[in-house]
């Protein structure tokens, strides 16, 4: 490289060349190190994020493991009408939406509610005690949660049917009985998420004037009137905005929720089985390779335009908080 | 201003105010409570004799006492030990080369003499808004990278995550720029620039990504469930994935049961010692390390 430039410096007869050669040099003098330092992880991002990605044409394909991707046949949008012609595919986005939806609107309320009280917590090696408890659960991955699940909900052994049963009351095949689950999930996920979902609100919550407080004690406010005309109001932006981040990714479903901690049971399915553990076990179990790839695709794209979309929503509201 | 307030001393409202004062640290109090309690759980089941919680259910403290749980697990460790040995190579290794690798992409893309800076930070970004789903990604490692059980299969996928490069971009760029260019007029490289000023002050968010990234491959079993068959190469999180099997794998065994001489096998509890042993690490670090995981989840909220 540098003999090049050097010859082609020492030819004065081509004027365009040289400033050309002279640009280079001026860009490489100071973007070379740059592009030297950033260089790893441009390549790691390529390799596992961007290469994978003409793969996607196995959906479009009947894949055969011994053709390859590329020697299997087009078959166009088939594998997408044997998606839905199947019934698990209802069943599977059903459940995908409504445990996201039932997740979204627990956790919100959760949220606020565990932010409003640790605003009133004016105690602050308490409020860091309670703190360090409720974001404990986030650092647990779902193969030990599922420990977790297990120790409480065994039939013969768990805890919840032992107290049943002190109480008087029949224990509960909880791991045969589907119907309970979305109850069980919901509470597994505020447990695991509710304490670090507060933290945004009431990041929201301490930068509220404390002047409006005072206003309104002067008035007379009780505490419930503060909170709903002050405190609410005033985070509702943040409020709207993580509902709407929320939405954006309503068609991708916790793995480790509903495959780790369902323990992958059959009997569960009706009510736990979603896109990914269904994409996952199309891949892994039934090898209904072209079905699995389509169903990912159609989440993938769904999932990108919603995310597009909620971003839109959010910039009109508060470009600060807009992703991009 | 202050006497009208205090001129209105009616106890009516104090007693309320205690009253949802108290109501305040009651509900934050539970809460609290429930997120340790299933640690306990476990603690206190791998602490109880199979009998014990047969009989008992799992219970909050140990009904009989009893270590044999621990000892049965010790008493051939290799496969635990191995996989000890496998989720720190992967959780070391991990951390160390991809906090490396995101830093110094998180600090070209922070320069704004670097002119390749917009296009490649959308690069980066895009991968966080769009993926190809799971099974190009995995056929792509399984038959074009060849990483079916290899330990590069758990490494490099998590090494350069979106998220962590934009928060570094964003901590860099908040840098005094004099002194960076004080370095430049000593004549130092942009790499030397990174390596003996940048890297230095900015020790707080490079610990705080560094903790998330230790998280992340200590907790990781997704990876090894898509690619890792061999026992051998089993992390902690993935021997506790499978553990259920393979206890009833021993428990057929007659040499175990011979060697057990004729003492029931601990399968509950065990398994339970396993889970503490596996959340055992977890909890060290996050007790003496929560500040900065605390820190960082405001700092990845803010972007």
């Amino acid at each position: 490289m540098a003999m090049v430039t050097h010859t082609r410096r020492n030819t004065p007869s081509q004027p365009g060349k040289k400033t050309f050669v002279h640009r280079t040099r001026a860009y490489w003098a100071r973007n070379g190190p740059f592009w030297i330092m950033a260089a790893p992880g441009l390549l790691l991002i390529f390799i596992f994020a961007y290469a994978p990605l003409p793969g996607i044409a196995i959906a479009f394909k009947n894949y055969r493991f011994n053709l390859g991707i590329w020697g299997s046949e087009w078959t166009g949008f088939t594998n997408f009408g044997y998606l839905f012609a199947t019934k698990l595919t209802g069943r599977v986005l059903f459940n995908t939406l409504f445990m996201n939806a039932l997740f979204i609107i627990t956790g919100t309320t959760a949220g606020l509610i565990l932010a409003l009280l640790m605003n009133e917590v004016h105690h602050t090696v308490r409020a860091r005690f309670y703190q360090s408890a409720m974001f404990f659960p986030s650092f647990i991955s779902a193969v030990i949660i599922s420990y977790f699940v297990l120790a409480l909900l065994t039939t013969d052994t768990g805890m919840v049917n032992h107290l049943l049963v002190q109480a008087g009351q029949q224990p509960v095949p909880w791991y045969s009985s589907p119907e309970y689950w979305p109850v069980i999930l919901v509470l597994i996920n505020l447990w695991k998420s509710a304490g670090f979902g507060s933290i945004l609100y009431l990041a929201g919550m301490v930068g509220i004037n404390p002047e409006y407080y005072e206003a309104a004690k002067l008035d007379g406010a009780s505490k419930l009137n503060q909170v709903l005309y002050i405190t609410l109001p005033l985070i509702s932006p943040v409020i709207v905005i993580m509902t709407l981040l929320a939405i954006g990714r309503i068609f991708y479903a916790d793995f480790g929720l509903f495959y780790v901690v369902t323990r992958n049971t059959p009997q569960l399915y009706p009510s736990t089985d979603v896109i990914d553990t269904f994409v996952y076990r199309s891949l892994k179990q039934l090898g209904d390779v072209g079905m699995a790839a389509a169903a990912g695709f159609a989440q993938s794209i769904i999932g990108f335009v919603l995310v597009l979309l909620t971003n839109m929503i959010v910039r009109r509201i508060d470009p600060d908080k807009a992703l991009f | 201003m202050k006497s009208t307030v205090a001129a209105r001393p009616a106890t009516n409202y104090r007693f309320t105010a205690f009253i949802s004062r108290s109501l305040v640290h009651l509900v934050l109090a539970l809460f609290a409570l429930a997120c340790v309690v299933p640690l306990i759980m476990i603690v206190s089941a791998s602490l109880s004799t199979e009998n014990g919680i047969s009989q008992y259910g799992y219970t909050l403290l140990p009904v009989e006492f009893s270590t044999l749980a621990y000892e049965f697990i010790l008493r051939d460790p290799t496969q635990i030990l191995h996989a000890y040995g496998v989720s720190l190579t992967v959780t070391a290794v991990g951390t160390l080369a991809g906090l490396t690798v995101t830093a110094m992409l998180g600090y070209a893309l922070s320069r704004r003499t670097f002119d390749a800076r917009r296009p490649l930070s959308f690069y980066v970004f895009f991968t966080l808004l769009f993926n190809g789903g799971l099974i190009p990604f995995y056929l792509f490692m399984v038959l074009t990278l060849s990483m079916k059980n290899s330990l590069l299969a758990l490494i490099m996928p998590l090494m350069v995550n979106g998220w962590n490069v934009l928060i570094l971009r964003t901590s860099f760029s908040q840098l005094p720029e004099e002194l960076l260019d004080a370095a430049r007029m000593d004549g130092s490289s942009e790499l030397g620039i990174f390596f003996r000023i940048v890297v230095p002050i900015s020790t707080p968010v490079l610990a705080t990504v560094a903790l998330f990234m230790m998280l992340g491959y200590w907790n990781d079993w997704w990876l090894s469930l898509l690619f890792i068959d061999k026992p051998e190469l089993y992390s902690v999180q993935y021997l506790l994935y499978n553990i259920q099997a393979s206890l009833q794998a021993i428990q057929s065994d007659p040499r175990v049961l011979q060697a057990l001489g004729g003492i029931e096998l601990p399968a509950q509890t065990a398994r339970m010692a396993m889970a503490v042993l596996a959340v055992g690490p977890i909890a060290f670090v996050y007790l003496f390390l929560q500040r900065y995981l605390v820190r960082g989840i405001t700092i990845g909220s803010i972007k």
